[in-house]
Parts: C-alpha cells; sequence; structure tokens
C-alpha cells in the first residue's frame, strides 16, 4: 500500500510543478524566451495574493481573482517595456535581463516584506484530506492537481480554439510572415505574457498554502519547471503536465527508497527522458 | 622581511615608549576612537538573524554616548553569503584598521570571518552558531579529531550540539512515549552534524533507550514528505526531531496532518526559531517544542545598560512594533562583550593583548555569564569557547491569535524559571 501511496503523493506533486511550469512553458513555446525570473515571478504574485488577503481580509480564493488581473497587467508591461527590447537572434540578451530580473525582484521583495517567512492562511482546509481508497490524500494537493488539469485544459482551448491562439502560433512559427498577415508580435507577446502571469497568480496560491514562503525562495523551484517543459516537448502544454508527473513520481519513488535520492531522481528522470527523446516527449514544432 | 603583523609590534613597541606616562591607562580612557567591526547577514536568507541589529546599535551608541566610550562600530552586510562575509571582513580589516571584530550568526558568516581575522591577526568575537560547526567547521581536517588545534585571536560563546540533545531529551523524559523517534535531519550541515553516528543524536538516543528512525539525509527545499511519513508511521513514532528550515517544516508538518500522522512530541530546532515562522503554521504549531537560547524571562541583565532581558525584549517590541526574537539577547551582548573587553586593555591596537583580555573574560551578560573557563566542553575547545545556558520551550496558542513561547524544561539551566510543563501535542 506504501507503494500506491508513493506514486499518488508523487503525481500530486507533479500537479504542482505542472502550475509552476505552465506559465513559463507559454512563454518559452510562443517565444522561445527563457525567463529566469519566473520563479521570482511566482514569489512576488504569492505576496501580491498574501497583500489583498491582509488588506481587505478576504479568502484566498477570492484575493486570486483580485491578483490575476495586476499580474497580467505586470506580465503586460513588463514584456512590452523590457523583454520585447532583448528578443532577437542572440539568446544571451533575455536570460541577462530576467537574470538580473530576478535579483530585482528579490531585494525589492526583502526590502518590502522582510525576510520572514509567509504563508497564504487558509484556514482548517489546509491539513484536510480525503480518502481514496487506501490512500489518504490532502485536499490541497488535490486541488492543486484539479487547478494544473484545468489550466492547462483551458490554456489548450485558447491556443488551438480561438484567434489569439492562432496568433499565438502564427508568431511562434513565423513572426515575420505573421507580420504579412496583420499581427503585431510585441502586441501578441506582451498578451502571451500577461496570460502566463495569470497562471503564475495561480501557481503562487497554491505554493503559498503548500509552504511558507520568502522572497528567496523562487529560484528553487524554477529547475523543476524547466525539467517539466523540456520533458513534455517544447510548446506542448499537455506535454509540461506530463513531464511535472514524471518529475514529481520520480521524486517520490527515490525518496522512498532513500530520501537521499528524492531530489536526484528527479533529476535523473530528467535526464534519461532526454537520452531517449531529445525533443521531448509531444514536441509540438519542428525548430 | 617586513610583515604585517611584525611592523604592528615594533610599531606598537616604539609607541609604547613615546606614550610610556599613559602607559597604564586603559585603551578606552585615551581619547582615541577604537573601530570594532561587525558582519552579520543582513539581506538575505538569513536577513531574519539581523533585523534587530539597528534596534541593538542604537541602544549601543546611546550607551557608548552616555558612558563615553570612544567605540566606533562599523557594520557590513555578508548577505547571507560565506564568500560575501569573508570579502567584507577583509575590508574591515584592511581598510578600516578596526581592533576588533565581531560577528554573528550561523556558521556561514562567523567561519569566513573568523577564519579570515585568524590570518590576520585580528582578535576576533562570535556568537549564534552552535559551537561544533563553529570550531570544527574552521579546522584544516575536521574529520581528524587529531589534528584540531585552538586558535590564536578567535573566540566564540554560544552553545553546543551536546546541550540541544539534553534539552529534547529532558522535554521527552516528561513526556510518557514508547521511546520511538523519527529524525529529520537534511544533507546540509546542520543537518550532518545533528544525525552523525558519533557525536549527533543518534549515541545518545540509543544510551537512553529510545529507537531512532532515521530515513537518511534529504534535500533543503524538498517538496514532498511522503517517504519520511510512511517510514515514522511504519515504526511507530511518536517523537519526531529535526533541524529544518522552515519551509520545509510547513511541509512536512502539513503533509503529516493531511496523512493522518500526529507525533506526541515534535521537538525541531532551526524551523521554529523565529515567532514569523510558528505562525505560518496556523493552529497546527501549538506545543511543537525547540531549544530556547534566550528569552524575556531569562534571569540575566545587560552589563552596559543594566537593563533586564524583559526590558531589551520589550524595548525592540516597542521600537519595532514586532515581537522578541533569540537572537537580540546574544547580539547584545555581543557588544557588552567589546566594551568588556576593551575597557580591559591598554592598547587596542596590540591584537594579542586584546585577545588575551578576551580570553580572561568574566562577565555577566543579558544572556547569562560569559567565561572562557572550558566547563563543561572537550579538551580541544576549551581555549576558545564559552557555553551559555540552553534550556527547552512549547509554543503555545495564545487566546487572540499569535503564539507564545513557554520555558518547559530547565534540568540544563535551573536558575532559569519555567514557565509550565512540557504537554503532549495531542
Amino acid at each position: 500500500m506504501i507503494w500506491v501511496d508513493t506514486i499518488v503523493q508523487g503525481v500530486l506533486l507533479g500537479g504542482l510543478y505542472a502550475l509552476f511550469a505552465a506559465g513559463l512553458s507559454l512563454v518559452f513555446g510562443i517565444m522561445r524566451l527563457v525567463n529566469l525570473a519566473h520563479g521570482d515571478l511566482i514569489v512576488l504574485a504569492a505576496y501580491l495574493i498574501l497583500f489583498v488577503v491582509t488588506v481587505l481580509g478576504v479568502h484566498p480564493l477570492v484575493a486570486v481573482l483580485l491578483a490575476a488581473p495586476m499580474m497580467f497587467a505586470i506580465g503586460w508591461g513588463l514584456q512590452r517595456l523590457i523583454l520585447t527590447r532583448t528578443l532577437g537572434d542572440d539568446i544571451l540578451p533575455p536570460l541577462l535581463v530576467t537574470f538580473g530580473l530576478s535579483i530585482v525582484i528579490q531585494n525589492a521583495l526583502l526590502e518590502g516584506f522582510t525576510a520572514d517567512s509567509q504563508r497564504i492562511p487558509m484556514g482548517a482546509i489546509e491539513t484536510a484530506s480525503v480518502a481514496l481508497g487506501p490512500v489518504s490524500v490532502g485536499l490541497i494537493p488535490l486541488l492543486t492537481f484539479a487547478s494544473a488539469v484545468l489550466v492547462i485544459f483551458a490554456l489548450n482551448q485558447l491556443f488551438y480554439r480561438t484567434s489569439l491562439g492562432r496568433a499565438f502560433r502564427a508568431v511562434s512559427d513565423d513572426p515575420t510572415t505573421a507580420q504579412l498577415m496583420g499581427i503585431r508580435p510585441a502586441s501578441v507577446f506582451a498578451t502571451a505574457t500577461g496570460i502566463a502571469m495569470v497562471v503564475v497568480t495561480i501557481a503562487a496560491l497554491y505554493l503559498g498554502v503548500r509552504s511558507n514562503f520568502d522572497p528567496t525562495i523562487g529560484p528553487a523551484r524554477l529547475i523543476y519547471a524547466f525539467e517539466a517543459v523540456i520533458i513534455g516537448g517544447l510548446g506542448s502544454l499537455w506535454g509540461t503536465l506530463a513531464g511535472g508527473i514524471i518529475i514529481g513520481v520520480a521524486q517520490t519513488l527515490g525518496g522512498s527508497i532513500n530520501p537521499e535520492w528524492q531530489i536526484l531522481s528527479g533529476h535523473i528522470a530528467f535526464l534519461v527522458v532526454l537520452l531517449i527523446w531529445p525533443r521531448g516527449l509531444f514536441p509540438r514544432a519542428f525548430d | 622581511m617586513i610583515t604585517r603583523r611584525g611592523l604592528i609590534r615594533s610599531t606598537a613597541a616604539s609607541g609604547l615608549l613615546l606614550s610610556a606616562p599613559g602607559l597604564f591607562a586603559p585603551a578606552l580612557a585615551q581619547g582615541a576612537k577604537i573601530k570594532v567591526g561587525y558582519v552579520s547577514p543582513q539581506t538575505g536568507p538569513l536577513a531574519a538573524f539581523a533585523e534587530a541589529d539597528a534596534f541593538i546599535l542604537e541602544g549601543f551608541a546611546k550607551v557608548a554616548a552616555e558612558k563615553g566610550l570612544p567605540i566606533e562600530v562599523i557594520v557590513k552586510d555578508s548577505q547571507s553569503n560565506p564568500n560575501r562575509a569573508a570579502e567584507v571582513a577583509k575590508e574591515l580589516i584592511i581598510d578600516d584598521g578596526v581592533s576588533l571584530m565581531l560577528v554573528a550568526s550561523t556558521p556561514e558568516t562567523t567561519n569566513p570571518v573568523a577564519t579570515t581575522c585568524e590570518a590576520e591577526g585580528i582578535p576576533c568575537i562570535s556568537t549564534v552558531a552552535p559551537w561544533q560547526p563553529w570550531f570544527i567547521g574552521q579546522q584544516g581536517n575536521p574529520g581528524d579529531p587529531a589534528t584540531w588545534a585552538p586558535f590564536k585571536y578567535s573566540y566564540h560563546f554560544f552553545w553546543g550540539l551536546e546541550d540541544v540533545i539534553a534539552v529534547f531529551t529532558n522535554m521527552w523524559g516528561q513526556l510518557s512515549t514508547n521511546k520511538s523517534v523519527g529524525g529529520l535531519f537534511p544533507n546540509d550541515g546542520d543537518g550532518n552534524a545533528w544525525g552523525d553516528p558519533n557525536v549527533g543524536f543518534p549515541p545518545v538516543l540509543s544510551a537512553q533507550g529510545y529507537a531512532l528512525t532515521d530515513p537518511g539525509r534529504y534535500q533543503n527545499l524538498t517538496d514532498d514528505f511522503s517517504s519520511q511519513i510512511n517510514a515514522f508511521k511504519a515504526a511507530n513514532v511518536e517523537i519526531v526531531t529535526g533541524v529544518v528550515i522552515p519551509p520545509d517544516f510547513t511541509t512536512f508538518w502539513t503533509q503529516a496532518k493531511q496523512q493522518g500522522f500526529t507525533p506526541k512530541a515534535a521537538s525541531i530546532g532551526k524551523a521554529i526559531l523565529f515567532p514569523q515562522a510558528v505562525d505560518a503554521l496556523g493552529d497546527t504549531g501549538h506545543n511543537l517544542s525547540s531549544e530556547v537560547w534566550w528569552s524575556p524571562s531569562h534571569p540575566f541583565a545587560s552589563s552596559l545598560s543594566g537593563m533586564s532581558a524583559s526590558d531589551l525584549a520589550a524595548g525592540y517590541t516597542a521600537a519595532t512594533g514586532r515581537p522578541w526574537t533569540q537572537p537580540i539577547g546574544f547580539v547584545h551582548a555581543l557588544f557588552e562583550m567589546a566594551a568588556d573587553v576593551l575597557g580591559r586593555v591598554s592598547d587596542a591596537g596590540d591584537g594579542d593583548a586584546v585577545a588575551e583580555a578576551i580570553a580572561a573574560t568574566n562577565l555577566n551578560t543579558i544572556v547569562g555569564p560569559i567565561a572562557f573557563n572550558g566547563a563543561g566542553l572537550p579538551p580541544f575547545a576549551v581555549k576558545n569557547v564559552a557555553k551559555t545556558p540552553l534550556v527547552g520551550g512549547q509554543w503555545r496558542l495564545k487566546d487572540g491569535g499569535g503564539y507564545d513561547l513557554v520555558i518547559v524544561d530547565n534540568k540544563t539551566a535551573p536558575n532559569v524559571p519555567t514557565g509550565g510543563t512540557m504537554e503532549a501535542i495531542v
């Protein structure tokens, strides 16, 4: 029974990683922009939710609804004012700029919110659990997983069923030709980053409810998000979910053998997938 | 060859001849400002340790002005980074020419600074790091006790691992349990020391009849603790202990509750040191226990200002609106030490004389008496380490929300009053 529990916990953990990765996957898939500040933006969103909860005294789920548009605006402005200027043939400028952004966000948060450990308070639901057959599953991890599936489903609908999604795919495949068709890449990119920040806000809610966060905790989560994106294949959102689950299950399985192996086995799973399928499991485009 | 130390020694000697009339006057009375360096992690992940720095420094400046102590404190930020700590220590020594170095908070800060001072021949007083990682961590070969040598200029006051072990087992002794202990030891300096089969928890626990379940060293910032929880459940664990960083403990504790695992006692180092971290646990932090180095109820007073421990804590809360934390007392004591030591040397520029004065310290500080008399220490650490008292406490939910730290075990330091007895978590 311990094995079943281990795998179930791993799948649920994978949901969290997929949520971390979904926004990254979107931006990476459309602009080939590696956003090294992604983890810090999640922490920024977590502070924003916490701020709304403390100031307005509303439930965190309501706070997310208020924080999401703010994060959309932040993402839109960030892309329009800063990141667009770094896009080009050279992959180095966006890396450097987002790396710098990561440091700026961390220290700004440290100035504004001090180094205290914070958590988004949810009351009794934090420790509540439901029995699924022989295993006891925490309500929050279950919600996290459900949200991950929902977010990825919604992003997929957006991507393949709307004209905005068509624009996303067009600029991703060939920005120059897309421009000939009347699409303005800069505006599409800004909208994409805005949407990615909405996803980041949802991820931030679960990061902040599951455990403590402080201004410096972002980068540690970035690596799993990247691995989930790469395992899934560039531009495939369901692939990102699969990637998250693979890392999550590999971690809990490794941990059940020996906790020393927990983090390592996630990374090993990533390397094995890359060895066998260098382009990830479900690559969308060839480039 | 002219070496830096040789030069100081010769100039000090010639200076001595010139100032012969003032030979026996203490350095503090000579008028010239004595520069003291202070390194602490004011930013970065360890910043919570240094949050009271500004308050303590302000208080020290006030007392120094009242008493006419010509001490100038130069403060540098380690940014929670050991390399940066060593760099700013060098700057303080070479650019600012400090006569005495003070450093606080975690081996990541104290060790690089103390090592730099030792190499440069500048006396250094450090605190807020258990003495084992401080002393052993600075040795050339930490694995071989035969090679360990005492330091000439570095002195340290705090407690050690043996005190935590004694405090924790005393607290557990107050409860009736099946003596089955689960260990959460991460793969970092603290975790490896606590879980060490020779000097850590395992030998003491087995000697006292406790069975330890140690699943292995996990990485910090692990997102899932189901393997540990399953192992603890299988061994019927009733006591959990470990040295865990705050986010990991919240992850573990929340997941344990979700999985229906609630031990009778959870004695955790590091994670629940700061009240803010306990608050983050919501209502589930009730009756978690940890070691207590300093609290407002400690029966000690400052040798500088005469303030009692409760006055200092209340003053901090009044000045900043934040709850008191344990490092406050120790940072204050560091400056008590500086004033006391510099008051007993005739030439603050003479590193050897200052080091001698530190070694001869016998001072009642706000964290208890400090004397480098080797009490409770193995022979190799006698020269450089002074131990301060350690007791055990439990976090209790207050009626209006928030937590109080209540001292529940004082067998290790009977002069510190208890505020209650150990209670089981359920």
